[in-house]
């Protein structure tokens, strides 16, 4: 068989829509028998704790569609106005739009984040935590899941010049 | 087709049906048949490329009342 390939992935934004592509990635890799090592800094810190609170925030997004997951296909089709300028100071509004994605992925038959960082350790991806933002936003190595390492860019860049694949998200 | 075990990955999307079908072909010998039932019309691809990908061979894929399946032969 030929040589294993390897990935390297920067995982740097936690919000919801953002922590799926490091993990979807990074578990497909290891299961198609890739070395893979995802390092996790600034925003991307809180999705190596125990719960992941993730959430999505339509305000930023300005292309997300906001559509409903459930209802007549008609009703579920209807990508609904909503201007930024009263999404972005509603309070509750990421909650609803964090509700309602969650639903729509768990309709459609899409793993929640947490069920892919399982696999991912089960199929052994290497999870890096940037010791950097660590200190700079004030995690321990205890607000972490077991297994997480911890390393500095030069750590990161000694894989990732041997690397196949390099992302950064 | 003759198979010695099966995995059904109906409703599940991607990338569950590669991970689930890794999970379930690790645990099999090396020359057996493991059949893939999906639903997820982007596992048309993804299985096919997962399995070349690791020395595994789709010997042979189907479709039918909204489901795909596809017999995945081990590598060694």
């Amino acid at each position: 068989m030929a040589e294993r390939k390897k990935m390297a992935l920067i995982a740097a934004q936690g919000s919801l829509d953002w922590a799926y592509p490091p993990f979807i990635l990074a578990s497909t890799g290891a299961a198609m028998d890739m070395d893979v090592k995802v390092f996790f800094t600034f925003y991307g810190l809180p999705l190596l704790k125990p719960k992941i609170k993730a959430k999505v925030t339509p305000a930023a997004n300005p292309a997300m569609p906001m559509k409903m997951p459930f209802g007549p296909k008609g009703f579920q089709n209807i990508d609904w106005p909503m201007p930024h300028a009263i999404t972005g100071v509603m309070p509750g509004f990421d909650t609803m739009a964090t509700g309602l994605m969650k639903k729509t992925f768990k309709k459609k038959g899409v793993a929640t984040i947490t069920e892919l960082r399982d696999m991912c350790v089960m199929l052994g991806v290497e999870l890096i935590a940037c010791q950097m933002t660590m200190d700079v936003f004030g995690f321990e190595k205890e607000d972490f899941i077991d297994g997480v390492t911890f390393g500095g860019a030069a750590a990161f860049l000694d894989f990732a010049a041997e690397a196949d694949i390099q992302m950064f998200m | 087709m003759a198979h010695d075990d099966e995995i059904d990955c109906s409703g599940m999307n991607c990338p569950l049906p590669v991970l689930k079908t890794k999970m379930k072909i690790d645990g099999m010998a090396a020359g057996s048949t493991l059949k893939v039932i999906t639903t997820d019309p982007g596992s048309c691809q993804d299985i096919p490329a997962w399995a070349n990908r690791v020395g595994h061979e789709v010997v042979e894929t189907g479709e039918g009342d909204g489901k795909f399946w596809f017999m995945v032969k081990r590598g060694e």
